[in-house]
């Protein structure tokens, strides 16, 4: 695989309640300052596999991961594996904006707090740097103690990444986050993907969108039937797409 | 109009829809005339509904009306001052005092019943909190399955039942560990609470419930722990709901009766002490409501000590209108 794998799955399986197999084989690989997309018509399994390399699928009940995720070259899918510690350096955004019911600077700090971090004028740092890389400061930095839920959808939900950031991740996951916004805050939104890639943080995002993949990635994974079907990179995946299926998805034959 | 259309039909109505086969033997057959048409089914209901409301609201009014009229003639009629009323002392409405007026000093049972309110509140909080984060981030399974139908069992039991309870062993018990008679605010607030606990701790399981899964899933992602999630993220989006059941919780401890005369002591003085017999307003008024003429002074005052209950028990209600308000403005 690729020299400067920071992420690497090797035949991930997800179950639930031992029988239904939602994901099959998975094996890819993110690399530190690339997006990569994972696309594929709803049910694919896409966004279990985005959910299983931060661990979140551990919190839902009968779900069973196999395989390995190897998070620099070290499998984290053991018992063993510390869980906070991976979602520190494995973020993730949701879908729908959820920030807390607190103010957007509480909204920031909470992961820094979490980990340990009382000092004001260090948090106070850490949240304009992370409004800053989610470009909402200028927006909201005289609103800092208003609650989130003063901000509109798109700003919620670049809160939603500031707070991510604000934990200094290495990888960043993102299910579906501009399913629920405007075209305006979309493009705001991909604004902010650019630049925390430029930064050298590997994106993976789940999208429905086959533009947005296009526009924003640079690796691209098209998953049917809880199978990748092809990963390539993304202007393979969309000039010359190997598999026939991929062909039929990306020019909306079906899904 | 309306009215004398939906009473006359009523009958017929019920008439050709069960009497078909006997209007057949007779060899008539159900006219359309007399069947209800949509418009008199739809102002019929709107007719019968609004009755309803009126009912209950005129019940719900004529209740306030009496008991202002009645509580407030204490001071106008019998022209005792509201300030003495609500500041003195002592209780002794047998005894004239210099002005020819009963002493009427409701203070210690409006320190009473905030003393039992509150102390039980202190007491029931912890509990229902703790039991109810148990019962909801800990084991969900076994919140859904035994605790919380466990809980509804408890709330209907009877507050007599409680009373009862507290009078056989809270107040022995507490007489054997302080001495005196174990009557007091100290039984009282146990009663009270062990009689809350459980409708509180079903409410504070609803705010819990409430708390949107996906703030759970957020604080996941960011790293925080189980323990950190609970109190950072759950405690804090669930405090309006929290305190709406708190305040619930203290209006129905204020507002009962039975359960708290039992183990109280009815002694109508200042307490000084949580283990000495005490009074609050609703003791004083079951003690003494069935003794006393209507339309002497001492009637009117107890009429009083009902309208003190009632206006706290709109403020509380008003308090919780205004969290959830509060709630709603802040987020959304």
């Amino acid at each position: 695989m690729s020299e400067n794998a920071l992420l690497e799955t090797h035949d991930v399986r997800v179950r639930y309640h031992d029988t239904h197999d939602a994901l099959r084989n998975i094996n890819l690989t993110f690399c530190p300052g690339e997006v990569t997309a994972l696309i594929g018509p709803s049910g694919c399994g896409k966004s279990t596999f985005l959910r299983c390399l931060n661990l979140m699928n551990r919190e839902i009940p009968h779900c069973h991961i196999d395989g390995e995720i190897d998070y620099h070259g070290q499998n984290i899918n053991t018992k063993k594996q510390n869980l906070y510690d991976v979602r520190r350096n494995i973020g993730m955004v949701f879908q729908s904006p959820n920030p807390f019911r607190k103010s957007i600077y509480d909204n920031i700090a909470f992961a820094p707090r979490q980990h340990g971090i009382k000092d004001r004028a260090r948090l106070d740092e850490i949240v304009e740097q992370s409004l800053r890389r989610a470009a909402l400061w200028d927006e909201v930095k005289d609103v800092l103690n208003k609650s989130a839920y003063a901000l509109s959808g798109g700003q919620r939900q670049r809160l939603c990444i500031a707070r991510t950031l604000a934990m200094n991740p290495e990888v960043v996951l993102m299910d579906e986050p501009c399913s629920a916004l405007d075209p305006i805050s979309t493009h705001a939104i991909e604004e902010t993907i650019g630049a925390i890639k430029a930064e050298g943080i590997c994106v993976i995002i789940v999208t429905h969108n086959i533009e947005q993949a296009a526009r924003i990635s640079d690796k691209t994974a098209f998953f049917l039937l809880g199978d990748c079907i092809e990963w390539n990179t993304t202007e393979v995946i969309f000039n010359n797409p190997h598999d026939q299926r991929t062909k039929d998805y990306l020019t909306g034959r079906f899904g | 109009m309306n009215d004398s259309t939906l009473v006359n039909n009523m009958p017929n109505r019920s008439a050709t829809s069960s009497g078909t086969l006997h209007n057949r033997a007779n060899g008539t057959r159900p006219q359309d005339s007399t069947r209800l048409t949509k418009g008199q089914i739809e102002r019929g209901g709107k007719t019968l509904t609004g009755i309803c409301v009126g009912i209950v609201l005129i019940t719900l009014a004529s209740l306030i009306v009496m008991v202002t009229a009645k509580g407030l003639s204490t001071f106008i009629s019998d022209g005792i001052s509201p300030i003495a009323f609500l500041t003195g002392q002592v209780w002794d409405p047998h005894t004239l005092d210099a002005s020819g007026l009963p002493t009427v000093g409701a203070l210690p049972m409006i320190v009473g019943s905030f003393a039992v309110t509150l102390l039980s509140c202190a007491i029931v909080i912890p509990f229902a909190v703790g039991s109810a984060i148990y019962a909801v981030e800990v084991n969900p399974r076994f919140g859904r399955r035994f605790f919380r139908p466990a809980l509804e069992l408890l709330v209907g039991i009877p507050s007599v039942v409680f009373g009862l309870v507290g009078l056989t062993i809270l107040v022995p018990l507490i007489r054997n560990i302080s001495g005196g008679t174990g009557y007091g605010i100290l039984a009282g607030s146990l009663v009270l609470a062990v009689m809350v606990l459980p409708t509180v701790t079903s409410l504070v399981i609803d705010a819990l419930e409430s708390v949107p899964a996906p703030y759970r899933q957020s604080s996941a992602a960011l790293g925080g722990t189980r323990w950190q999630t609970i109190w950072h993220i759950v405690l804090r989006s669930a405090t309006p709901g929290i305190l709406t059941a708190v305040v619930l919780g203290m209006a129905r401890a204020f507002g009962e009766a039975l359960a708290v005369q039992m183990v109280i002591g009815n002694a109508p003085a200042m307490p000084t002490s949580l283990t000495q017999p005490a009074s609050t307003l609703t003791s004083i008024l079951t003690m003494n409501m069935g003794n006393e003429a209507m339309n002497t002074v001492y009637n009117d005052v107890l009429w009083s000590l009902a309208l003190i209950l009632l206006v706290m028990s709109l403020i509380f209600i008003l308090i919780v209108h205004f969290i959830g308000r509060k709630s709603e403005v802040k987020h959304d």
